[in-house]
């Protein structure tokens, strides 16, 4: 049979091909579309459709795997959510320990099913309340811990055994969280019984959350110090949730978020591995955070994506026994950026689409933004809602009660591959650069995010990305919303106490306790014991942060913008 | 961002870096010569860090600098940083263009010059 040429033109085309061509085309030129140009909000170019054409690649086993199975693309559980369901965790913490533990136990009684403690400025700075450099700051945006006196009540009537903590801080990290170890051992509680996740992840702090303390490098120590004693002594402990979310916040796009956050987790896993650490036993304490922005399936690609490429990487360059160090475990936070002062009513239904994106994403955890978001902390009523927004989604909607139901979605899966793809660009070009601590020191993921958030505004201010009630449909009008009033008395009342503590504790352990600190970090020996000895003693925050920077000096912004 | 903005539109831009202390900024200002300071604030700490900064620039004479800000202030503290010298507060969902503007014409407006 012979075919004339047009035949054959015809016939080597895709049906994608044959329809844009002969249907779509004509269609769209007697009627143009809203845009000239469709994109994600991260601006990755969006086509009219996908079809089986677009994952005619894709291997289903190979790409997919099935739950709890390599690449884990569908899930790191077996049963996922049918089993159980995510773990509720609303990020709370402000004014004095007494506040903040009133508020856990609000929270555990509405049905959140794990803790997350945010802690004020000083603290994260690794300042003692009472610093000149603390002033006006004590208790404003999270809860002030000086002393183990602080975490003890903090955690007032919380059974540490039963309930899992994270702990967002990253700088005096392992410094927190000894005194946490500590305060579980005044009560008898074995570490082996104790589950939780310190944020601890030194690189996004120069990357987006700057709260930095020491160095880049001396940083990177700490962090391998607490991997070691982690998953030898503290067994369910997460060592680590290597940050997406601040990443994201600054402005990142997706793709940057998922790029850098991964290569983060590289350059821990490289580090440790460096220090005579055996991946099989550190890895599977690494876990993930990551945002939830406002477009709805390339976040749910990019949860995908992290999993796939977790897994192969890790898979690549370890080939490790214990299968739990491939799989990418994350907790998530709808986007806290997305949210509007203007019309905040809007943004429950911003977060509702959110979380439902971090549900379908396959998060293990999630934590839900209140409507006051762009006001203040969260008032009880606003956390209350965004918590009730995730049981809405877990009880009602049905989205839970089958595993990854958007699997083989042309357009998802096609999503998913282009961020394994713009990843491996990523990875070159800092693999190039040596690894992620040359990339920041160089200032290069730094200047990749604050050019994407610019370009973003841009796009808003332009009218291209439309933000409702900002851009479009602003009515200028005031809603009012209650916002949590700090009391102006937390400071001093911290101040006080921790006098107090000064006065009274044991001069003489506290002196030799930092003193063991300063000759350990100074030889390189382990620093966890330390930090758990000069919790026992009574040493502060901002005391052990003074010893560490005398020892392996400050960190200055660099100021990029 | 508000600084790339700045600087894009012609201006000279200093920027600090974070956590800075008031004493740190208004010492910077007065080397650098300064025209205007402008402050990101989403701590909470505004109704400590403005009013001394604004003690600090008259200790040093910066009269005629013009102090303005943005972040996470509330409405009802506005009065009272106007009072202390705050000129204007631009709050979440303020446009680059709007702020740029502002600058452009207020500095000139406080020096009293032509620029
Ligand atoms: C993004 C974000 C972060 C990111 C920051 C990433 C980065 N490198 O930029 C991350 C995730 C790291 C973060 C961390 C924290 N955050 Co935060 N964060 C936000 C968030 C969601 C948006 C802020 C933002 O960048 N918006 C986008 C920019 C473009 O808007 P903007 O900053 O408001 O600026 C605009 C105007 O305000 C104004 N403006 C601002 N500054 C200036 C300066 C000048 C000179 C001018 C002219 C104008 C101007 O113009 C801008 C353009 O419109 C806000 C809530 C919200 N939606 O506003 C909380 C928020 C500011 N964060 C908050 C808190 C508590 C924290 C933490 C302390 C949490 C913790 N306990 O661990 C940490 C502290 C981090 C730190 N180092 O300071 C609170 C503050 C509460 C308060 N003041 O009472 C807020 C309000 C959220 C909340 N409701 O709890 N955060």
């Amino acid at each position: 049979m012979s075919v004339s040429r047009g035949e054959a033109k015809r016939l080597s085309k895709t049906p994608k091909q044959r329809w844009l061509e002969g249907v779509y085309g004509p269609a769209t030129k007697r009627r143009p579309e809203r845009k000239p140009r469709f994109s994600t909000i991260s601006d990755d170019e969006i086509e009219p459709l996908y079809t089986a054409d677009d994952i005619a690649d894709l291997d289903p086993h190979r790409d997919l795997g099935l739950p709890g199975e390599f690449p884990y693309t569908r899930g790191v559980q077996p049963s996922m959510y049918r089993g159980r369901l995510w773990t509720m965790r609303q990020f709370a913490g402000f004014g004095s320990a007494e506040d903040s533990n009133e508020r856990f136990h609000y929270l555990l009684s509405q049905g959140v099913t794990g803790l997350s403690v945010a802690f004020d400025m000083p603290t994260l700075m690794g300042r003692d309340s009472d610093d000149p450099l603390s002033r006006g700051e004590v208790g404003r945006e999270g809860v002030a811990v000086d002393t183990l006196r602080d975490m003890e009540i903090l955690f007032d009537r919380i059974p540490l055994d039963q309930v899992t903590t994270s702990m967002t801080i990253n700088g005096p990290a392992s410094i927190v969280w000894a005194m946490y170890l500590a305060t579980a051992e005044k009560r008898g509680i074995a570490f082996d019984r104790l589950g939780g996740t310190i944020q601890n992840d030194a690189l996004k702090e120069y990357i987006a959350q700057r709260e930095w303390i020491v160095p880049v490098k001396p940083a990177m120590g700490l962090v391998v110090d607490t991997f070691r004693y982690g998953s030898r002594d503290v067994p369910r402990w997460n060592t680590i949730s290597v940050s997406g979310y601040h990443i994201r916040e600054a402005g990142a796009t997706a793709l940057q978020e998922l790029a850098f956050t991964l290569i983060d987790g590289l350059e821990y896993v490289k580090w440790g591995v460096a220090a005579g650490l055996d991946p099989n036993d550190f890895v599977p304490h690494l876990s993930f955070f990551f945002d939830v922005h406002n477009d709805f399936f390339e976040e749910i690609a990019k949860f995908r994506a992290a999993r796939r490429i977790w897994a192969r990487e890790i898979e690549r360059r370890y080939h490790p026994t214990n299968e739990r160090a491939l799989m990418l475990r994350t907790h998530a936070q709808t986007a806290g950026v997305s949210l509007t002062a203007q019309q905040p009513y809007n943004n429950v239904v911003r977060v509702t689409l959110q979380a439902l994106a971090a549900v379908l994403g396959g998060t293990q955890s999630l934590h839900t933004n209140s409507l006051d978001e762009t006001y203040a902390l969260p008032t009880k009523e606003a956390v209350t809602l965004a918590l009730r927004t995730q049981q809405l989604i877990a009880h009602e909607s049905g989205v839970a009660d089958t595993i990854d139901p958007l699997a083989g979605s042309y357009y998802l899966e096609t999503l998913t591959r282009r961020m394994e793809e713009g990843f491996e660009r990523y990875l070159g070009e800092i693999e190039g650069m040596g690894g992620m601590v040359e990339a920041v020191e160089r200032g290069y993921p730094q200047r990749e995010i604050t050019e994407a958030a610019f370009h973003f505004q841009q796009q808003v201010e332009e009218g291209e990305k439309v933000i409702v009630g900002i851009n479009k449909y602003a009515t200028g009008e005031k809603t009012h919303v209650p916002t949590l009033e700090i009391d102006p008395e937390v400071e001093r009342k911290q101040n006080a106490r921790l006098q107090e503590t000064r006065k009274t504790r044991d001069a003489g352990r506290w002196g030799e306790s930092l003193e063991a600190l300063r000759q350990a970090a100074k030889s390189g020996d382990e620093l966890m014991p330390r930090f758990l000895e000069a919790a026992r003693a009574n040493a502060s925050v901002g005391e052990q942060v003074q010893v560490l920077k005398g020892v392996f000096g400050e960190y200055h912004d660099p100021g990029y913008f | 961002m508000v600084a790339r903005a700045l600087r894009d539109a012609g201006m000279e831009v200093i920027y600090t870096g974070v956590h800075q202390t008031p004493e740190q900024v208004v010492e910077t200002a007065l080397q650098e010569d300064a025209d205007a300071i402008g402050l990101s604030l989403l701590s909470g700490a505004h109704n400590y860090i403005f009013p001394r900064i604004s003690e600090l620039m008259k200790e040093k004479g910066l009269d005629d600098v013009l102090l303005f800000g943005g972040g996470i202030i509330p409405e009802a503290d506005w009065p009272a940083l106007r009072k202390v010298g705050v000129e204007r507060v631009f709050p979440p969902g303020a446009t680059l263009e709007e702020i740029t503007t502002y600058v452009r014409e207020a500095v000139p407006k406080k020096r009293g010059v032509e620029v």
